[in-house]
């Protein structure tokens, strides 16, 4: 079918200024949402380490994005993604030494570049970088561990905000399935090593599981396509944590992602992959 | 622009590098360890100029702490929830130039002791003898710490002990006994208190006290109301125990005045300090709490403010476990060490030694924390630390012990408390919650700290190698010359195990002077009053503390090391009446007994 038979649809009538200017692009809300919960984490509860690690974590990421998204594509990249990549190793990463912060944010950035398969970058970047960090410098690194102040209202808002957004970028069956995969295997947990339902339960409510849930697992750019597989992915990731939970690993949900994520990547791309080949013979 | 095949090679060597980085940083910025050898003592004190000995059975003290058993609604997380109450205190209560020990258990029904100096380098336990023992009979609690202070002025040290229950002072009657006055000064029924000192606020002569809580007063660990008692916050927590600043009136009463002077908070304080950090002549009060940030009160003499934000000190909340102020610069200005939580791989708080920032002073003192660059940052699950020369060469070196819970030496407790800290208030506020230890370790069975200072901004950990190699849970430090011979030795007291005596050997080549003031128109414990002395054209300023450290207080005395060959031009005695005396030219190697002038 040639483009010129489709009977052209009629054209919407252009907006008006002020409604444009006040329609974000999608691409800019989840930036504007992870400042949000930035400020109002930092203002109400002194949540950063410090001012100049959040500062270093973001400028690294950025810097390191426009230089090789310049290098690579010839042109400034849209920096929306490295600046969420910047402030969650900010939030996430906890260490008293500034040097963790640069060298997350910029393995973090770099990953994008120099992990990819047929183009695709297999691990979210700052997922990457954490992992690596936490993995390799116990000593000096630590994950977030702690929570929201001692209110209720500053986490329901942030969730319901969250799931808004998210649901926007029409990602929700993400996040949704992975709290509901978590629960089920907190219960599970709790089943099998005897302990409180609640302490299971328990990293949900802490700013990490925020930043993990509405971030991390719902990057476009490493998340299969089919909404049908996103499900099973996440709650595959669930699944992997849980087993890493009971062998006791403290930061099992940023390595469940890690060994998931790409695994799912990777099968997407080997199916795409058998399924082009028929395409070809028929052509 | 185009990304050639060998770019992206180079690329990818530079990320590799960058993904191991880590590992080679951590490699070449760990601490310097001087040796983890077996102690050599002549080595030790050929290359550090001291060496510790462990002399505590050989002088007569036998003492283990022991720790309370709570409401059975705790059994689950009963070593975590009961591991504080080891308290050391330095004091000569007998007024014969010789210091004497007092240690807390905690408990019930287990008995204090008063370890009194038989000037032979052994003491004998006289608590039973004095009424201040038999202290933990059930259902008043058991005691988590002890301060001294003469508080009536007659010449000798008075006894306040403070409990997780009710908080008892006893009065020292000229050495040959205690008289229990609590009723008389009408201090309150129930405190669940880990921290208190001595100070004299408003500058009246008369000493003040500052105690505070940690659980709310209004808990009952034996007979627990609710299991909803744990901190609603492992970094914001605002449910613990009130703060009490009792106003010494003069005639053996006490008026409570926190609220009215300034001081309102329900942060969990572990420990507390007090200097003069700007030259007021009243003390400021620093209080380190755990589950939160700490806090620092500016005093005018008639009210405190918190500044613990604006000088930088409040800002970052960790868990607070230590307050001991040092001029470890001798830049005549006092640092503060807090210690706080590391535990490889899950919690990295890190101590802080907050350093007055150059060029700040006055109302507008800032502080930094330059633990990392000085090397004093990882400590393990840190508790008690204190500042003193060890090895007289002239600057303040810094002792720190630590551990939390050593059980099962294979098993670890941490994945699940990190678990659980990280919940949101109503399930971490509840101990039910809690999953059960079920007998494993919570950062136990640490190596201690003895962290030499060589007085340029560097500190080296030299633990090992001078003879320090107990790895008890670590409670409280004191530091005390025990046998008058010019040096400090070192009291620490571990939970559930040992009290630890330290005797300590330093190398004769290095010079000492040693202060032993006594107030007139000041309260006369001297406490607060401060002295700067002046040699070999610097200058190292200490204050008389009421109490500092974690549920510790060392000996009035102040020591100062002086190195090699110094030369000391003059000692300026402030006292806490305003007061100031100079004494022009001292010579070392002596101890001055100081009283107030006239």
């Amino acid at each position: 079918m040639s483009q010129q038979s489709v009977a052209l649809p009629p054209q919407p009538m252009p907006p008006m200024r002020w409604k444009r200017f006040l329609s974000l692009d999608n691409r800019y809300i989840a930036p504007m949402f992870i400042t949000c919960i930035l400020v109002a984490g930092h203002l109400t509860f002194g949540f950063l380490e410090s001012y100049k690690k959040t500062g270093i974590a973001i400028a690294a990421s950025l810097l390191t994005e426009l230089i090789l998204g310049r290098w690579f594509n010839g042109k400034f990249p849209n920096i929306a993604s490295a600046y969420i990549s910047g402030i969650s190793v900010g939030i996430l990463v906890r260490s008293p030494a500034f040097w963790p912060y640069a060298i997350c944010a910029i393995v973090s950035i770099m990953s994008k570049y120099v992990l990819q398969i047929k183009g695709r970058h297999l691990w979210n970047p700052s997922n990457f970088g954490i992992s690596v960090l936490l993995f390799l410098a116990p000593e000096t690194v630590a994950g977030l561990s702690i929570q929201w102040g001692n209110y209720l209202l500053p986490m329901l808002v942030i969730w319901i905000l969250g799931s808004v957004i998210i649901a926007r970028l029409h990602r929700f069956n993400i996040t949704g399935t992975y709290v509901a995969s978590f629960i089920a295997f907190a219960f599970l947990r709790s089943y099998i090593s005897g302990s409180p339902w609640q302490s299971e339960i328990a990293p949900l409510t802490g700013p990490m599981y925020q930043l993990f849930i509405f971030f991390m697992i719902t990057d476009p750019k490493t998340t299969v396509r089919s909404r049908k597989w996103q499900c099973v992915v996440v709650a595959m990731v669930a699944l992997v944590e849980m087993i890493l939970r009971l062998s006791h690993v403290v930061y099992a949900p940023f390595y469940a992602l890690f060994l998931v994520g790409p695994a799912a990547l990777l099968i997407e791309m080997w199916l795409d992959s058998r399924r082009a080949i028929p395409a070809h013979a028929t052509a | 622009m185009r990304v050639t095949a060998s770019v992206r090679v180079v690329l990818a060597m530079v990320f590799a590098f960058l993904v191991i980085s880590p590992l080679i940083i951590q490699r070449y910025a760990a601490p310097k360890e001087t040796a983890k050898a077996k102690l050599d003592s002549q080595t030790a004190l050929a290359r550090h100029g001291f060496y510790l000995q462990e002399v505590a059975h050989a002088a007569g003290v036998n003492f283990v702490h022991q720790a309370p058993t709570l409401d059975p609604r705790l059994n689950h997380i009963m070593p975590q929830v009961a591991s504080m109450g080891a308290a050391v205190s330095v004091v000569d209560f007998d007024h014969d130039g010789w210091p004497d020990i007092y240690v807390t258990s905690s408990k019930e029904g287990a008995k204090n002791a008063l370890y009194r100096n038989l000037h032979d380098g052994t003491f004998k336990d006289v608590a039973e003898e004095m009424g201040i023992a038999d202290v933990n009979r059930p259902g008043t609690g058991v005691s988590m710490g002890a301060v001294w202070g003469d508080y009536d002025n007659d010449g000798y040290e008075d006894l306040l002990l403070i409990k997780w229950g009710k908080p008892e002072l006893f009065h020292n009657d000229a050495g040959h006994g205690f008289t229990r006055v609590t009723e008389q000064v009408d201090l309150p029924p129930w405190i669940n208190a880990n921290t208190a000192l001595w100070f004299d606020y408003d500058g009246d002569g008369l000493l003040d006290l500052f105690i505070g809580g940690y659980y709310s007063e209004d808990v009952d660990l034996w007979h627990l109301a609710s299991t909803k008692m744990m901190p609603d916050s492992f970094e914001y927590a605002k449910n613990g125990g009130r703060k009490y600043l009792f106003h010494n009136l003069g005639n053996g009463k006490f008026e409570e005045v926190s609220a009215k002077v300034g001081i309102n908070s329900r942060r969990w304080a572990l420990a507390s300090a007090a200097v003069d950090l700007r030259g007021t002549g009243h003390p400021d009060l620093f209080v380190a709490n755990d589950y939160g940030v700490s806090e620092l009160y500016f005093n005018d003499g008639k009210r405190f403010h918190e500044v613990g934000e604006q000088t930088g000190v409040g800002f970052a909340p960790k868990s607070g476990m230590n307050a001991s102020f040092g001029d470890i610069l001798n830049q005549g200005r006092y640092a503060v060490y807090v210690s706080n939580i590391s535990e490889e791989g899950v919690l990295i708080q890190g101590n802080n030694l907050w350093v007055p920032r150059e060029g700040t002073s006055g109302d507008h003192l800032q502080f930094e924390n330059l633990a990392r660059d000085f090397g004093v940052e990882i400590g393990g699950w840190s508790f008690g630390a204190q500042f003193g020369d060890l090895n007289n060469d002239g600057t303040l070196d810094l002792y720190l012990t630590n551990g939390y819970v050593s059980l099962d030496r294979n098993r670890s407790y941490w994945y699940d408390f990190s678990k659980i800290a990280g919940g949101h208030s109503t399930i971490i506020n509840d101990a039910k919650n809690w999953p059960a230890m079920d007998g494993r370790s919570l950062s136990g069975y640490q190596t201690k700290h003895v962290w030499l200072n060589d007085g340029s901004g560097k500190f080296v950990d030299v633990a090992q190698a001078v003879g320090v190699t107990d790895t008890y849970d670590g409670r409280a430090v004191a530091f005390a010359d025990l046998w008058n011979q010019g040096v400090l030795d070192v009291i620490v007291a571990n939970e559930r195990g040992p009290l630890l005596i330290y005797k300590n050997t330093v190398t004769p080549e290095n010079k000492w002077v040693e202060f032993d003031l006594e107030g007139t128109k000041s309260n006369r414990s001297a406490i607060g009053a401060q002295v700067t002395l002046f040699w070999n054209g610097q200058e190292q300023v200490q204050e008389v503390s009421g109490g500092s450290g974690f549920a510790a207080q060392n000996e009035r005395r102040l020591h100062f090391g002086l190195g090699k060959t110094p030369h000391i031009e003059k000692v300026v005695i402030r006292w806490p009446s305003g007061k100031v005396q100079t004494i022009e030219e001292p010579a070392p190697n002596q101890l001055y007994s100081i009283k107030e002038p006239l």
